[in-house]
């Protein structure tokens, strides 16, 4: 009887030790939304988004060079990574069966966890060493390298999802194999390969530590693909080094931007598919 | 009176003395998947010390039944139960009463043997045991040893206690899940159609076993092989549409039944 | 060769680039670090980019890293998995639905958030709700030492915490609930309670999966940048040895975001840093494969499955 009242306490004790761990992950989130929010907001006005930053150490001007400079990440590194993200996704899920698929697959896997100032580097070295300048291209190529696993995965999962059926009844037809796969494989499985690149989108424009060395960072706007360039994560990073008031609050307003965009891309990609499947990335 | 139930006390041998000669009483018991009601008013009195089989087709209700014998069936989200099961008298459905005590008193085993695999042979069949607060490796030992012995095993294993459960045969394995379940010294076993995922061999042996645990046991044993059920069971109870059709000795059921049904899904007319 | 023939081959050559780009990358990280390396470069603890003088030993950061995520990992993993438990074996579906979605928008916010965060808010609350206790009480204890500042070694090292607990609890959670029901109901049947039945049945059978999860955690923390670097306060040489929780330090990932820009390319400055990407390369990938096979093991997908 003892015994088992022990038991049961336990029991209850495990539950509500289980409930505090879920709520001292929400806190953070909770705190850097409030504070983000509370602190950002006011950095807002139109020079924030029309100006590119005043001199260093005084206050005004903006981020719109950064907020540019991000656009144009995600526009070069989407040219790169969707087209070789969602082709060698369609590999796998149609012809990865094999030694070399089961490789590539691995690859992708530890790449989806890799340090990305490693994979800076790596840009660093093989691009930017030999034209010899800083370059938008070598930051889109490093995020390229981080966008294509996650698009990978998601457009294998969601190829994989699509009924055998529908790919036999397409070839009874006498439709080739490869038609069957583009217009009737992918098309079924629209919404999640679009999911895939929104996630993929979002996890890039939030990338800091590769364009460090590649892109490098700067005070103009965009100008031209041998030149440094800016983005939102770099100018958080370097207004929050700075010793003033106004940097600091820039800064918050920078990342209250950067986590919009971030955020609402992850929403929105999760209601896309809620329910159909989930995404890990 | 529902002390008895709350209680944990060692009752070793307490089945025994029981006079009762119904261990089991089922009443208006009704049971649902959501909206989908899989056992209608089921009325049944099981008895002590006799080994009580449950058959019917596919898909009748005779798992759900025996899982309402131990609370196992409301694990399921979306399960409901109406209606009462006396153990010993007491309505295991009343609100004081724990269905973790319920458990340890109804053991069961299950259609695929499931020992834990990361387990050892011995710390398998302790677990339940541990769960219950015994710790002295003296006794252990003594109870781990009794309950293989009683599942006919111990000779086969008796030099590999520290391998994990996993290494056994299938049959080694579903006699090791009976190990365990003993173990606790329930006092009903519930036997979930024990034998399906095992060859004849292996299935012939625990037959065997069943038939020498009534001594000691009242046992329920849910069965879609008709032979099985004649070969062990001294009552059968059969279960269509999840209605209790008939339910008789066996022997009755099997040369005589009074239903039609009964009688067309013996002649394996349908099911 | 047939044109489906011709569409499966450019697809699996477009997929074998990410193959030959992990292979490349460790190609040039080794060309490039290859004046530097030697036994000295990783056991050396003094930093002296100075043309002239120059030392590069990187001892000191290569513990920063393995102390801030073993913090990491002994605050998150445990909270991690107790997140998993509640999701997997006790929380209603329309719960478990609205705060997998919580823990997935975490695991949402760019590293570089969470800097500023850990650098304006967190850092306060490091300082004065855990390291001004410890040290008043504690200080005896080596690892307590030093003036309570909160840029140092265990803000990073919780921070980074925070950070691994959205991967390692949602692979913990899909590992917990890959565990066959059948586990479950052999734990019910002993007449074991919810707790024990996660124990006997579902966690000893998940173990190694769970194993898998903190190291996936492990590798995230270990190659994390931008947060640790705006708050672990960016020691250089011997005085960056993790020797108090309460000192600042430097991470390997944190010394080549705060240098690589400021390294004169005539001298072996960035040589040092590439290598220390190199070192942080080969820590990376080591952990995620180990990582992958315990993990795929437990979820038993055949495909990709690393045999």
């Amino acid at each position: 009887m003892q015994k088992y009242l022990i038991r049961k306490i336990k029991d209850k004790i495990v539950y509500a030790v289980c409930l505090i761990c879920v709520i001292i992950a929400i806190i953070p989130l909770g705190s850097i939304l409030f504070e983000v929010i509370k602190n950002g907001l006011p950095a807002l006005n139109s020079d924030f988004f029309t100006k590119g930053p005043g001199p260093i150490g005084e206050s005004g001007g903006g981020i719109a060079n950064s907020i540019q400079g991000t656009l144009i990440l995600i526009g070069l590194t989407s040219l790169i990574g969707i087209p070789i993200g969602i082709m060698s996704g369609i590999y796998l899920a149609e012809h990865g069966n094999n030694q070399f698929g089961r490789i590539v697959r691995l690859t992708n896997n530890v790449l989806m966890q890799f340090p990305s100032i490693v994979i800076g580097i790596f840009a660093y070295l093989v691009i930017v060493l030999p034209i010899g300048s800083f370059s938008p291209l070598a930051g889109a190529i490093a995020l390229a390298i981080i966008m294509v696993p996650i698009i990978t995965r998601t457009t294998e999962e969601s190829l994989k999802l699509v009924p055998n059926t529908l790919r036999e009844a397409s070839m009874a037809l006498g439709i080739r194999r490869w038609r069957t796969t583009v217009s009737i494989v992918l098309v079924s499985a629209k919404s999640g390969v679009i999911t895939g690149i929104m996630l993929s989108i979002a996890r890039v424009a939030g990338e800091t530590a590769p364009l460090i060395m590649t892109i490098l960072g700067s005070q103009w706007f965009f100008s031209g693909l041998t030149e440094p360039m800016d983005a939102l994560t770099l100018r958080i990073w370097r207004l929050s080094l700075l010793p003033y008031e106004y940097a600091h609050t820039m800064g918050w307003g920078a990342a209250l931007v950067l986590i919009i965009l971030v955020l609402s891309l992850n929403v929105s990609a999760r209601i896309l598919t809620r329910s159909r499947y989930r995404v890990k990335v | 009176m529902d002390n008895e139930l709350i209680s944990l006390g060692s009752k070793a041998g307490s089945q025994q003395k029981y006079g009762r000669t119904y261990k089991i009483e089922i009443e208006n018991l009704s049971a649902w998947f959501g909206t989908k009601q899989v056992l209608k008013d089921i009325n049944m009195k099981i008895r002590a010390n006799a080994i009580t089989a449950i058959i019917g087709p596919s898909g009748c209700g005779k798992s759900t039944l025996i899982r309402c014998l131990n609370r196992m069936h409301e694990l399921v989200p979306s399960a409901k139960v109406s209606g009462k099961v006396f153990l010993d008298g007491i309505d295991i459905y009343s609100k004081n009463v724990d269905p973790v005590v319920v458990r340890r008193k109804v053991g069961m085993v299950f259609q695929k043997p499931n020992p834990f695999p990361t387990m050892s042979i011995y710390d398998n069949v302790a677990a339940g045991l541990k769960l219950n607060g015994i710790r002295d490796r003296k006794v252990l030992d003594k109870l781990v040893r009794r309950s293989l012995e009683q599942a006919w095993l111990w000779d086969e294993v008796k030099d590999d206690l520290d391998k994990p459960g996993s290494s056994l045969s299938g049959g080694q394995q579903q006699r090791l899940c009976i190990a365990r379940a003993l173990a606790v010294e329930p006092e009903v076993l519930l036997l979930d159609e024990p034998t399906s995922a095992l060859d004849p061999i292996a299935a012939s042996k625990i037959e065997q076993l069943i038939v020498s645990l009534k001594r000691d046991y009242t046992i329920v044993i849910v069965t879609h092989n008709m032979q099985q059920a004649a070969r062990v069971a001294d009552y059968t109870a059969f279960l269509y549409l999840g209605k209790l059709i008939e339910y008789d000795e066996t022997s009755r059921i099997f040369s005589n039944p009074k239903e039609e049904l009964t009688e067309n899904y013996i002649a394996g007319r349908f099911g | 060769m047939s044109p489906d023939d011709v569409f499966k081959y450019i697809l699996g050559f477009i997929s074998g680039i990410v193959v030959l780009t992990l292979f490349l990358m460790v190609l040039e990280l080794f060309r490039y670090s290859l004046p530097v390396l030697s036994l000295k470069f990783i056991f050396g603890i003094n930093w002296n980019p100075v043309v002239g003088s120059e030392e590069y030993g990187i001892l000191p950061y290569i513990l920063g890293t393995l102390v801030t995520s073993a913090i990491a990992i002994f605050v998150g993993v445990p909270i991690s998995l107790g997140i998993a438990i509640y999701l997997s074996e006790m929380a209603p579906n329309f719960i478990r639905t609205i705060l997998s979605f919580v823990i997935e928008l975490l695991a949402a916010v760019p590293s570089v958030i969470y800097g500023l965060w850990g650098l304006f808010i967190f850092r306060f609350w490091v300082r004065d709700f855990i390291e001004v206790p410890l040290s008043k009480h504690l200080a005896f204890i080596p690892i307590f030492q030093g003036e309570p500042f909160g840029l140092d070694i265990l803000t990073a090292g919780l921070i980074l915490a925070i950070m691994i607990i959205p991967t390692v609890s949602s692979v913990s959670r899909e590992v917990l609930m890959a565990v066959p029901d059948s586990q479950r109901e052999a734990a019910y049947s002993l007449g074991a309670t919810k707790w024990e039945v996660i124990r006997l049945g579902v966690l000893s059978y998940a173990k190694s999966g769970i194993v898998g999860a903190a190291i996936l955690g492990l590798g995230r923390a270990i190659g994390e940048t931008m947060a640790v670097t705006m708050v672990i306060g960016n020691a250089i040489g011997p005085a960056a040895l993790p020797t108090s929780l309460f000192k600042a330090g430097q991470t390997m990932a944190s010394l080549i975001a705060n240098e690589f820009n400021e390294a004169d390319p005539t001298s072996l400055h960035p040589n040092a840093l590439i290598g220390v990407g190199l070192i942080l390369f080969v820590l990376a990938l080591t952990i995620n494969l180990l990582a992958q096979l315990l993990i795929w093991r437990i979820l038993k997908i055949k495909e990709g499955a690393v045999e």
